[in-house]
């Protein structure tokens, strides 16, 4: 049961993490990372599991975050709807996007997510009618059955069970034969569809569950956050996204929790020194890729597993 | 009218010589190792920051041209070295993120050497305005088209007429033939590199004085460069100046005529639909007759 024994130790670490926690900032940081953790297992389904890569899956969370942003604030939608609606509509397009996109490969593929995710920051930028354009616009707390999430110790353990959550989903597609079937797609496709698979079926699917987990992330920082800009869906935090998964370790879904904690927490420790930050951030992830191919989590597992 | 659409025309050719020469260091680069090199827009930037940084110290402008673009080829040339070879073979996947990385460090060292502000390069021969039909053209539109026309000529006779030409064009076709015959891959990989580099840097250079430069400049001309690429065929040489005159003509008409906020999706739309009705993209010499 070693799927569940992971998923326990996360829950303890969650559970005890508040104990060293010393003030709002702190949360503020644990509560970016869970955030950035959910979608990042989500899209570590699609990159590290089925092979797929994707430059464009900020644009899912900028759509989600509008959608929560628009519909709550401008036309009083209770923020939950407006976020389920917002999963919905992102799943509808993601669905119907999916088909044409993943039936291309390699270069490609990058090119075209990356030109959906393009495409969707600049409608953000543009309609600034609805959105507020550069300048973004502030979104109303996220209340429930006249309850306000508001403080950070509130938001910390709603981030942390929804990250359980989307593990246990997320582990539970992998263990499944749509994960065997996705494993086979991202080993060679042409083989898996000699065995029978339907490989576009599959690799839809999780797209579409991997945008869906996006926009629902983008919901709650929109909240989270009381404000939302174009940058959420940025180029720039597309490839955040992926070098999560890529540091973390593709095809690891603890990896890809890793990734997260360890990419949210370092520009705030370099926030301070301008450029280096970029500097950093562009070295890890060329360091990463030449020296640790497979990323951070499944390599050290690896090292575990010869030395003892 | 036919003024305006001719001013349309001069801004489209002008951006289009520079997709063109971004898509021919993404073909080059493509052509010798696979690699599609994300970074190519940051050599852009560095050749126009570069540019700037020289002639504010009081360099001469020809003398800050030759350096910026060799200073940039030298980057180019430590790319391929520092991280393209020691990836080996990876996959797709793993190269695309080595460059992604490459190119954000790229634009945190000019962040970090430049500063965030834009500053623009001296036009080469004065701002007066030439009036042609009614439209106006900046004498540095013409450096920017002639430029482009000028490295297209030198780079058709480097690969029809010289042996090392030829030796990168049999590396592109076959690898493994190539070193049969007696080439030197790894020299090609590198050459191909030094020379994407130094035409992204000229690109930047003789655009910097129409469109400013700043360490942040690059992505976009970049990724519209690869647009441009993907649009002619990757890999083509004639499809990646096509690609990129076409790119620069169809952005410049529809932000003529339908919004010019959009201007910059333009490509991105184009491709998708490209992709979306031909998954494998247009081949070069295909796509210029179509068109």
């Amino acid at each position: 049961m070693g799927r569940f024994r992971g998923l326990a130790a996360l829950a303890l670490i969650i559970a005890l993490l508040p104990l060293a926690l010393p003030n709002n900032y702190y949360y503020d940081v644990a509560i970016r990372i869970g955030m950035n953790a959910i979608i990042v297992v989500g899209l570590n389904l699609l990159i590290g599991y089925a092979g797929q890569i994707s430059l464009g899956h900020a644009g899912f969370v900028g759509l989600g975050a509008y959608a929560s942003a628009v519909l709550s604030s401008r036309f009083g939608w209770p923020p939950l709807a407006a976020m389920l609606f917002g999963m919905a509509a992102v799943g509808v397009i993601a669905f119907v996007v999916a088909r044409p996109i993943l039936r291309l490969r390699g270069h490609y593929l990058a090119m075209a997510t990356l030109g959906l995710g393009i495409i969707i920051y600049m409608v953000l930028v543009n309609e600034s009618a609805w959105t507020g354009g550069n300048d973004g616009m502030s979104v109303r707390p996220f209340s429930l059955l006249g309850l306000t999430l508001a403080s950070e110790r509130a938001w910390y353990w709603v981030t942390g069970a929804v990250l359980l959550g989307a593990i246990l989903l997320a582990n539970n597609i992998v263990d499944s034969p749509v994960g065997r079937a996705l494993r086979a797609v991202h080993g060679s496709e042409v083989a898996a569809q000699v065995a029978g698979i339907d490989t576009t079926r599959y690799k839809v699917r999780v797209f579409v569950l991997s945008a869906v987990f996006a926009s629902a992330v983008g919901s709650m920082m929109a909240h989270y956050l009381g404000f939302v800009s174009p940058q959420v869906s940025s180029f720039f935090h597309s490839i955040e996204l992926v070098t999560m998964v890529v540091v973390g370790g593709m095809a690891s879904t603890y990896g890809a929790v890793l990734g997260a904690a360890i990419l949210t927490t370092l520009p705030q420790l370099l926030a301070t020194f301008e450029g280096y930050e970029m500097i950093t951030f562009g070295l890890i992830l060329m360091l990463t890729v030449i020296f640790l191919p497979r990323g951070l989590l499944p390599t050290i597992a690896a090292r575990l597993r010869k030395a003892g | 009218m036919l003024s305006q659409t001719l001013q349309y025309l001069f801004s489209g050719l002008t951006n289009g010589a520079i997709y063109a020469l971004s898509a021919l260091g993404f073909s080059l680069i493509y052509n010798a190792s696979g690699v599609i090199n994300f970074a190519q827009g940051e050599f852009i930037m560095l050749g126009g920051v570069a540019a700037v940084l020289l002639t504010s110290a009081g360099v001469p402008l020809p003398l800050a041209i030759l350096l910026a673009v060799l200073m940039v080829a030298v980057v180019g040339l430590l790319l391929e070295k520092f991280a393209i070879e020691p990836a080996g073979d990876a996959d797709v996947v793993s190269l695309i993120i080595i460059t992604i990385g490459a190119s954000i460090f790229l634009q945190g060292v000019a962040q970090v050497v430049f500063g965030k502000g834009q500053r623009a390069l001296a036009p080469f021969t004065g701002d007066a305005p030439i009036v042609i039909a009614g439209a106006s053209l900046l004498p540095q539109s013409l450096w920017m088209i002639g430029t482009g026309a000028v490295i297209v000529l030198v780079l058709a006779w480097f690969f029809g007429r010289t042996r090392l030409g030829k030796a990168m064009l049999a590396t592109a076709h076959n690898r493994l033939a190539a070193r049969l015959v007696g080439i030197n891959t790894r020299h090609v990989l590198a050459l191909s590199f030094v020379i994407s580099a130094a035409l992204g840097a000229i690109a930047g250079v003789v655009s910097a004085p129409i469109t400013l430069t700043s360490y942040d400049v690059g992505i976009m001309v970049g990724l519209k460069g690869f647009v441009a690429a993907t649009l002619g065929g990757l890999g083509s040489g004639v499809g990646a100046v096509a690609g990129g005159l076409i790119l620069g003509l169809t952005e410049a008409l529809a932000a003529g005529y339908i919004s010019s906020a959009y201007k910059d999706a333009v490509p991105f739309v184009l491709i998708i639909l490209i992709l979306f009705f031909m998954p494998r993209g247009l081949f070069g010499a295909r796509v210029t007759e179509r068109v």
